[in-house]
């Protein structure tokens, strides 16, 4: 586990990248019960005015903390996690997507053993979640 | 037809109880590309201290959905679901939710507010374990986008 006292805002505590293909969305929306056809029909999203099939804001958000649940070692020491979705998130059939997750520590707070994480999510150079911030406990024993 | 405000403060009953199972955790964990091994393997999840897998923070939406879906129907809010996009979504934990859980969900409506012909209605859901302890509370905004 990473330890409070070594932590200064600003610092980067974790960076990766995930490819989203067809195959995730279909997947997500098994695993969640999202079956928004959005999500998996070109046709459908072209009927409702959207440039192609965009992954769901929820898949985007489970997986962009998943490099901060890394970093703690243990799922349980996520206290809150909060997100605006901005920009969608479009996936080719073929190309598929790449999001990039850079985590750098927004506050800290040494009185409660928390810090804030706060969270770039890109894809294609542009953000496509706002205000991404995640609680975590940084105490001796969660 | 702008969502109706008079919807503020209505609560939802509580939802079916939800019994969180292994594999639906496992399966859930893979979806959002979680690689940690207290997701998946019992005997690490019970060396970190947990009774049993640890589901990842945004499983939770898998039980808020049920009250979501509970707000879309609630008589006389007038919400379009054709026209409704996530706006925001923010979970508050008191602890994880383990596989064996057994989670009910209590949905208010905290607000309903007009922003350039749309409306954004903020929904809190509070969930909660079999001996109704905290375990999440789960609050999206949902965007109802004005009629063309």
């Amino acid at each position: 586990m990473p330890a409070l006292t070594q932590l200064a805002v600003g610092d980067q505590v974790a960076i990766a990248t995930y490819r989203f293909t067809r195959d995730s969305l279909v997947r997500y929306s098994g695993a969640s019960g999202d079956f928004n056809a959005i999500h998996y029909r070109d046709d459908v999203a072209a009927s409702v005015g959207l440039p192609g099939v965009l992954a769901h804001g929820m898949l985007t958000m489970g997986v962009a903390v998943q490099p901060v649940v890394e970093w703690l070692g243990d799922p349980g020491r996520v206290l809150g996690y909060q997100v605006k979705f901005t920009r969608p998130v479009l996936v080719d059939p073929v190309e598929g997507a790449e999001i990039e997750v850079l985590a750098k520590v927004g506050a800290v707070n040494a009185e409660e053993h928390s810090a804030r994480i706060d969270l770039t999510v890109t894809f294609n150079g542009d953000t496509v979640l706002g205000k991404a911030q995640v609680l975590v406990s940084l105490a001796a024993s969660a | 037809m702008a969502v109706n405000p008079d919807i503020v403060g209505r609560s939802c009953e509580p939802t079916e109880p939800y019994v969180v199972g292994r594999e639906k955790v496992r399966e859930f964990a893979r979806a959002v590309m979680a690689t940690n091994a207290i997701h998946a393997d019992v005997a690490a999840a019970r060396a970190a201290g947990y009774a049993d897998i640890v589901a990842p923070p945004t499983f939770a939406v898998v039980v808020q959905e049920k009250t979501l879906a509970q707000l879309l129907a609630l008589p006389g809010a007038n919400i379009d679901f054709s026209r409704v996009v996530h706006g925001s979504q923010d979970f508050t934990f008191t602890r994880p939710i383990v596989a064996g859980d057994e989670l009910t969900a209590v949905l208010t409506v905290e607000s309903v507010k007009s922003l350039a012909g749309n409306s954004l209605v903020t929904a809190v859901s509070q969930i909660t374990d079999a001996l109704g302890a905290h375990v999440v509370t789960a609050t999206s905004t949902l965007v109802v986008r004005a009629d063309d």
